[in-house]
């Protein structure tokens, strides 16, 4: 079978190559017949794709070790969801998995089309073709997942890290996120091909957008979360390489979605909306290159591969050619408004754009800069933690504070009255919170005191948007309270979406500020029998424990644990030996408490032949509002991404007035 | 290569071609072959809906604001004068501009203009 899926991924190449030069001449020509054919081709090359994934998924299903790449990422003892999840834990299986989500979401894209994106997919077909042409092109002559050798009795197994249940949905989530991106940087470059740099194209992938950006935004908890129960060093976020690569593309894609509104409304920022989609896309690249080539130390880069160059290239060719069609542009792209005034919404909405940029950029800059010290040096010099908190801080408290502040000014001008009518309360209760938490001790870590005044102004904020929209529609008619506050949501998704993003947001920045700046740590090597202490817990050694598992032998330690002199129940910490993978892994032992938030965290660092253990114990307050937050992130952006009929039936409305109708 | 592979691999070729190459088997010798596309009067019609669709949703944001409590009365006014300008500037060129016959949109597709701009 490694031949099907070898000569589906050729028929892959052939039908993307076909979609960009047929669409490309399509497009030129206005020929109708031929556009649709090109797309088709993108449609059918999410068919041979699809057939190429199943052929390696049923490889790894049957432990076929002739498959290379079969035997070099499972092994039989892998349990099932694991060898599953080894589809995307190599560096092949994971660039064909790339290319499934692209095609699929091509055809996707150039199938749901309506009238009046016409003119504009005939333009985003060869643009995609290019890109599905590229990946196709990586996976038949690069890095193939279909080669084969003489099957050997077991495979080499999968890293013992990457053997975890967020594994099975991390990387397909953060991928959704990575490939979305590609859709509006299609239309970008369809918009900028074709001339056509009305709304149209701001329309049409307002959707994607959303949808790419809560996928990396979710993909980035998940994988933060991974790293907190799986990697065993106490924390979730370490400004590792690859998290920062995908941390990149989400910012440029957070202020693309803020900087839309503005020219939506005003008609203002064409020009730097473009280069944002433009730069989210090639930081998506950026991302995988950076996961897939092996480029930097990284606990996430798994693998090293030929596909380096191919990679760099390929980023340098998007940027080269997406800058030449800016420049080309320009007169069509200039705003016929201005900034009225440096006190209004879109200038709020314009400094929030700045300061994520600016800190995307300096987070570039750390990644990089190993690789540009070693061009330039001779030796690679790594940034490390403290580089990236204090930009964190000086560019990520502004963006907090902004986010309260934004839904307070008005578009257009804002008057000082009205600031100071639209502030006093959130500003009191930020103020009130600030002092309450100084008097409680929370002074001890200044940026975190910070972060909690900062947070409170913006809880407050959305509050009182939620209430007083809700009052405003009650006082327009409707029947009930929960009437009002569904109408007001319903009749508003993206605004009221974007306040719980915005909730969630604040209750991301609570639960790292309490987790980083108020934890607390303890160390201790104990033999059966004795305790320590952290804080108001009370660990006590009870006893080693050994057990068989499908693939590995784990060796746990059991602790009973106090609080103020309350039992609290047990708790395991220790080792995961994996046998045919011969490599060792912590297993940490982690107790939640529910109503404070707050984590106990234990690490069994080092188990000794005489049964003692070297301890290392965290008491991470708030911590547990990161995951939550999650949950919230989740729940705005389904209602921002919901759709809305008043919208639909708007642009339905607006196609029809210039004779277009907008049926598909 | 096995020959159900062989098999599936002749018919994913097959199946491909064909589907690519439908829009010319299934209208061989069309009346048009143009892709649509918005002629110029069109397209100002379109930059015009935009202007005209923008400023109202302004307007109607405005009105929201102020109806909560967001804006005072002394910044509605001031914003309100120029939103209805930009409303009824871009009403007045659309209607210069039209000058044949527009089909009014049917029920499910569309609202008129002036239902659209009620909170």
């Amino acid at each position: 079978m490694p031949e099907l899926g070898s000569a589906a991924l050729l028929v892959t190449f052939g039908l993307s190559l076909y979609a960009l030069g047929a669409g490309w001449a399509a497009a030129a020509q206005g020929k109708r017949r031929l556009a649709q054919s090109a797309q088709n081709a993108l449609v059918a090359a999410f068919g041979t794709t699809l057939v190429a994934s199943v052929v390696l998924l049923v490889a790894l299903l049957r432990n076929d070790f002739s498959f290379t790449y079969v035997a070099k990422t499972t092994s039989r003892a892998l349990p099932t969801p694991y060898t599953i999840s080894a589809f995307w834990g190599g560096q092949e299986g994971s660039l064909l998995l790339w290319l499934l989500v692209l095609t699929g979401f091509a055809a996707f894209a150039v199938a749901t089309k309506r009238r009046w994106e016409r003119e504009l997919v005939a333009w985003v077909t060869p643009v995609l073709g290019a890109i599905c042409a590229f990946f196709a092109f990586l996976l038949v002559a690069v890095a193939s997942p279909f080669a084969t050798q003489v099957a050997p009795a077991d495979g080499a197994g999968m890293t013992p890290s990457l053997q975890n249940p967020y594994m099975l949905a991390h990387p397909p989530t953060l991928y959704l996120g990575y490939v979305g991106l590609a859709i509006p940087f299609a239309f970008a470059l369809a918009a900028l091909l074709s001339g056509r740099t009305d709304e149209r194209w701001l329309v049409a992938t307002r959707r994607w957008t959303l949808f790419a950006w809560a996928a990396l935004g979710v993909g980035q908890l998940l994988g933060a979360h991974w790293a907190y129960v799986e990697v065993g060093w106490g924390g979730y976020y370490a400004w590792d390489p690859v998290e920062n690569a995908a941390l990149m593309p989400w910012l440029a894609a957070t202020a693309f979605l803020h900087s839309v509104m503005i020219q939506e409304k005003r008609g203002m920022l064409r020009i730097w909306n473009v280069l944002l989609v433009i730069l989210a896309f090639s930081l998506s690249l950026f991302g995988t290159f950076l996961t897939r080539s092996g480029v930097v130390n990284s606990i996430h880069s798994f693998t090293q591969g030929a596909i380096g160059p191919w990679f760099l290239g390929f980023i340098v060719l998007v940027v080269a050619v997406s800058l030449a069609l800016v420049f080309w542009r320009l007169p069509l792209l200039r705003s016929p408004t201005k900034l009225e005034s440096v006190v209004s919404r879109e200038a709020a909405f314009l400094y929030n754009n700045l300061l994520l940029l600016a800190l995307c950029l300096t987070i570039l800059w750390g990644v990089v800069y190993p690789l540009v010290s070693e061009a330039l040096r001779g030796e690679a010099v790594v940034l490390g933690r403290e580089y990236y908190d204090f930009f964190l801080r000086v560019f990520g408290l502004p963006l907090l504070l902004l986010m309260g502040i934004g839904p307070l000014v008005a578009w257009r001008r804002a008057s000082l009255r009205s600031l100071v009518t639209t502030f006093r309360w959130p500003t009191l209760v930020a103020l009130a919170s600030g002092v309450i938490l100084l008097a409680l001790g929370a002074g001890s870590s200044i940026p975190g005191l910070v972060a909690y005044t900062f947070s409170a102004f913006v809880a407050t904020t959305i509050v009182l948007e939620f209430v007083r929209g809700t009052r405003a529609r009650k006082a327009l008619g409707a029947t009930s309270w929960p009437g009002a506050f569904a109408s007001l949501v319903a009749r508003n998704r993206r605004r009221y979406g974007g306040y719980v993003v915005h909730a969630a947001i604040v209750l991301l920045a609570i639960g790292i500020a309490g987790s980083s700046a108020f934890d607390s740590v303890a160390e201790a090597r104990l033999a059966p029998g004795e305790s320590m202490t952290i804080g108001a817990y009370t660990l006590t050694y009870r006893s080693l424990e050994e057990r068989q598992t499908q693939n590995a032998t784990e060796q746990r330690a059991v602790l009973d644990v106090q609080r103020g002199g309350r039992e609290l129940g047990t708790l395991e910490a220790g080792k995961n030996a994996y046998t045919v993978e011969a490599q060792v892994s912590n297993e940490v032992g982690i107790r939640s408490d529910p109503l404070t938030g707050e984590d106990l965290f234990v690490i069994a660092e080092q188990i000794d032949p005489d049964g003692s253990v070297q301890f290392r114990v965290f008491v991470k307050p708030l911590v547990n509002l990161i995951w939550i937050a999650g949950g919230v992130f989740v729940l705005g952006s389904v209602i921002a991404l919901w759709p809305d009929a008043r919208e639909q039936r708007r642009l339905a409305a607006r196609a029809y007035e210039i004779g277009v109708p907008a049926a598909r | 290569m096995t020959a159900v592979a062989l098999a599936i691999a002749v018919f994913l070729a097959v199946a491909v071609v064909v589907y690519v190459a439908l829009p010319f088997l299934r209208e061989p010798e069309p009346e048009s072959d143009a892709l649509v596309e918005l002629d110029e009067r069109e397209r100002r019609r379109l930059e015009l809906l935009e202007r005209r669709d923008r400023a109202l949703a302004a307007l109607k944001e405005v009105e929201f604001d102020h109806r909560t409590g967001a804006l005072t009365d002394e910044d509605y006014r001031s914003l309100v004068g120029p939103l209805r300008r930009d409303v009824a500037s871009a009403l007045q060129a659309l209607e210069e501009i039209t000058t044949e016959d527009v089909p009014r949109p049917p029920e499910e597709e569309g609202q008129p203009v002036r239902a659209r701009t009620s909170t």
